[in-house]
């Protein structure tokens, strides 16, 4: 097994080569502390290539709500197949190597230590790639646990325990073998995040199996619901957030070269949040069947969560104190602020939408869709696009390719997530509003129907602004895939030089 | 002072920071508090029903307008005490009652083409609601639905009390080819259901999987020995289309609710 698995090392790493030209090897030598940089840098490379893969999916389902003959009568291709691959794609595939790689680059570099375990890791990589290589087979031909977010058949949810717990164990572990006196602070959020995803992943996918590709929950119902949002929230929590706080607490200080604003913030920041956020769920479920008290706390925990949110925003975004001006010539640092500004309209966003009153209103529409957005575009996307940025050019040892290109691309994606947001937030609230108005009479004054066709323009706009995001995805391959070629050329070269 | 003995804050979060195994601890703990909490009494809590093979469903108590407790197999069909004994006889306004085979073929289908993303099954306690839909559904109309479908998005209108609304040969024609019924429609067409024949197998492996279930499942006096085996000629030369057909007929229409009832105490 371990022979196979130095194998599938070596092997990885001559792909690396032979796609990106030059010898990978020789960066970590360049620093004094020799890290286990080659996975890190498998990760950034595909978390790069599903960041477009993921948001192309989402464009294409997003047209198919606003012309629906896109569909081609394929059920293959169907909205209700597709959808979930567009969520698995960008929350798992591209978030997963995003966090994978930023995890992995970050616990090396704070503990000042190689990895616990280098074959573990590669496992780690090449386990969570085949299972997206596997959810892009099973979602389109319609096999589903039919649980949003969580829609993978459970051999595949088996495969994502072991893999995570893979990771989860390396990362926890590098931690034990550090060289520093203190855990850094990133490194407790990826650890939160670690605990929580185990517990979610494997309470929410228990199941009967019926056939290797067909289970139902154990729970139902109310029960069902409620470990549902559970884990769907906390996905959002620990996952989308939680993790991605992790990167913004080591990358913004490290872009910026400015310390963290406030430890003790941190302190509270995370200790808060971990054990705050697990309440959140329940808001999802305001005025359903679910008890009335379980909404209720979890609404009023959800606006206290305000607290701690804002309180980690203001510290990402305070880090900058002093060196504010940095802006105005460092693109990878306004990707990592604009992320922050977007955290903190999201977390205030989210709770808003937790009040009861704002819920029944906002609750089944495309609001919810847009403060999702807000997050994963706006937040989530753009704290790892900056992230990426700053490690291409560590993990290279170069300059990027195109710095201006950096700064279109920062364009282009603020652009496109506002156009979505905003489409989605007038469209949401407009739905809200137009199901229950009642004319002069004392009847419903729109059919359901009229207020589908009168999402149509916010449908197409929402498009519009998804394929701008898009387009920023593809000028990062290009800019990502170029810096890596010319780093290798160059290495190449010097490498020629130093034998003659 | 070397950066070791520093102390960045309380003595406590300097020990915590310097040790993983002890953050590690403190951590899960600190995770598994509002899960326990909000979780664990839906499972004891009246209200929620959980009835297992507890007729009282943890004492859910819902009362009528004279402050009478409503007898629960009024709520949950139960055939001991039922006039209508079993599955085919069952009638709406009987009580809650799980799927017959059909129509649970039909909800794998729903669920395999991923329905549940835009279509919600949970009405909740509002005017324009009731008015267009209906009244509001209770916790004891999903207590069978093994894999919950209340949805999180009304993309299309909400299904839970979508039975007996239209025709079949309605929803067969606006299954195949929405915009040829509904022209603003953006749903996809479901014409392939058409010429999909049920799995038979699979239809009753998933119904012998809900009698086992740990949690609610379905009592083997509904889905007795007699009704599986009657289920396999049932099913057969069925298309995939008759069967969601049959689901969404099957949905809203078991519980006889009074008006003015509050269900929700």
């Amino acid at each position: 097994m371990g022979y196979l698995l130095g194998n599938i090392e070596q092997l990885s790493r001559y792909f690396l080569t032979l796609l990106l030209g030059g010898d990978t090897v020789e960066a970590t030598q360049a620093t004094p502390v020799k890290y286990d940089m080659d996975v890190v840098r498998w990760f950034t490379i595909m978390a790069v290539v599903y960041a477009v893969v993921g948001t192309l999916v989402g464009v294409y389902v997003a047209a198919e709500l606003a012309w629906p003959f896109l569909n081609f009568d394929l059920a293959e291709l169907s909205f209700g197949r597709l959808r979930p691959l567009h969520t698995n794609a960008v929350i798992f595939a591209f978030g997963g190597c995003v966090l994978m790689a930023t995890g992995f680059y970050i616990v090396q570099r704070t503990g000042q230590t190689k990895l616990w375990s280098n074959t573990l890791a590669w496992f780690t990589f090449w386990g969570w790639n085949l299972i997206i290589v596997l959810a892009v087979i099973t979602l389109p031909l319609g096999l589903t646990s039919g649980k949003e977010y969580a829609e993978l058949v459970w051999p595949i949810d088996i495969l994502i325990a072991v893999v995570w717990l893979a990771f989860g164990l390396n990362h926890i572990m590098t931690t034990v073998i550090r060289k520093t006196s203190h855990i850094y602070v990133s490194n407790w959020f990826t650890m939160g995040m670690i605990v929580m995803i185990t517990y979610l992943h494997v309470v929410n996918s228990m199941a009967i199996p019926v056939s290797m590709t067909e289970a139902f929950s154990i729970y139902s119902g109310v029960q069902d619901a409620m470990i549902q949002w559970w884990w769907g929230h906390n996905a959002v929590g620990f996952y989308l957030t939680g993790g991605f706080l992790g990167i913004m607490y080591y990358f913004i200080p490290k872009q910026s070269g400015r310390p963290v604003f406030s430890y003790r913030l941190s302190v509270l920041h995370f200790w808060t949040l971990t054990f705050g956020y697990v309440w959140l769920g329940a808001h999802h479920l305001q005025y359903t069947a679910l008890p009335d008290w379980t909404g209720s706390l979890g609404a009023a925990i959800s606006l206290a969560m305000i607290i701690p949110s804002w309180g980690g925003a203001m510290n990402g975004m305070m880090t900058l104190s002093g060196a504010w001006d940095k802006l105005r010539t460092d693109y990878i640092l306004r990707f990592l602020v604009t992320a922050m500004a977007f955290y903190a309209m999201s977390t205030f966003d989210g709770p808003v939408m937790s009040i009861k009153s704002v819920n029944a209103l906002s609750h089944y529409t495309d609001w919810t869709v847009g403060h999702v957005h807000a997050g994963a575009l706006g937040w989530m996307a753009m704290i790892s696009f900056g992230a990426i940025y700053h490690m291409v050019k560590k993990l290279w040892n170069t300059e990027m390719y195109s710095e201006r290109l950096v700064n279109v691309h920062f364009w282009v994606s603020l652009i496109g997530a506002v156009t979505y947001i905003v489409a989605m937030w007038v469209s949401g609230i407009m739905q809200g509003l137009m199901w229950r108005d009642y004319d002069e009479f004392g009847s419903l004054t729109y059919t359901f129907i009229e207020s589908v066709s009168a999402m149509h323009p916010y449908y197409v706009m929402r498009t519009v602004g998804g394929a701008i995001f898009n387009l920023g995805t593809w000028i990062m391959l290009f800019n990502v895939v170029m810096t890596v070629r010319q780093a290798g050329a160059v290495r190449s070269v010097n490498a020629v030089a130093a034998k003659a | 002072m070397s950066d070791h003995d520093k102390l960045y804050s309380t003595k406590l979060q300097d020990k915590i920071e310097r040790n993983t195994l002890l953050m590690f601890v403190l951590t899960a703990i600190a995770v598994s508090v509002g899960g326990i909490v909000e979780i664990v009494p839906l499972f004891y809590l009246p209200n929620t029903a959980m009835c297992q093979n507890d007729p009282t469903c943890n004492n859910t108590q819902h009362k009528d307008l004279q402050g009478n407790a409503i007898p629960m197999d009024k709520i949950i069909w139960n055939p001991a005490t039922s006039a209508h004994k079993t599955l085919d006889e069952w009638q709406p306004g009987d009580g809650v009652r799980p799927y017959k085979a059909l129509e649970l073929a039909g909800r794998s289908v729903y669920i395999r083409e991923g329905c549940f993303l835009c279509h919600s099954q949970m009405i909740r306690p509002f005017r324009d609601e009731k008015d267009r839909y209906g009244h509001y559904s209770i916790a004891e109309e999903s207590m069978y639905d093994h894999t919950y479908q209340w949805g999180s998005k009304r993309t299309g209108p909400d299904l839970a009390r979508v039975g007996g609304k239209y025709s079949d040969e309605w929803h067969r024609k606006h299954l195949k080819y929405p915009r040829d019924v509904v022209p603003e429609s953006v749903m996809p067409n479901y014409f392939f259901l058409d010429k999909a024949a049920v799995n038979v197998d699979s239809a009753i492996h998933t119904m012998n999987v809900m009698t086992k279930m740990p949690f609610n499942p379905v009592p083997r006096t509904i889905y007795t020995d007699k009704y599986l085996d009657g289920a396999k000629a049932e099913l057969e030369n069925k298309t995939e289309m008759d069967a969601v057909i049959a689901f969404l007929q099957s949905l809203g229409n078991h519980v006889k609710f009074e008006e003015g009832v509050n269900y929700r105490d």
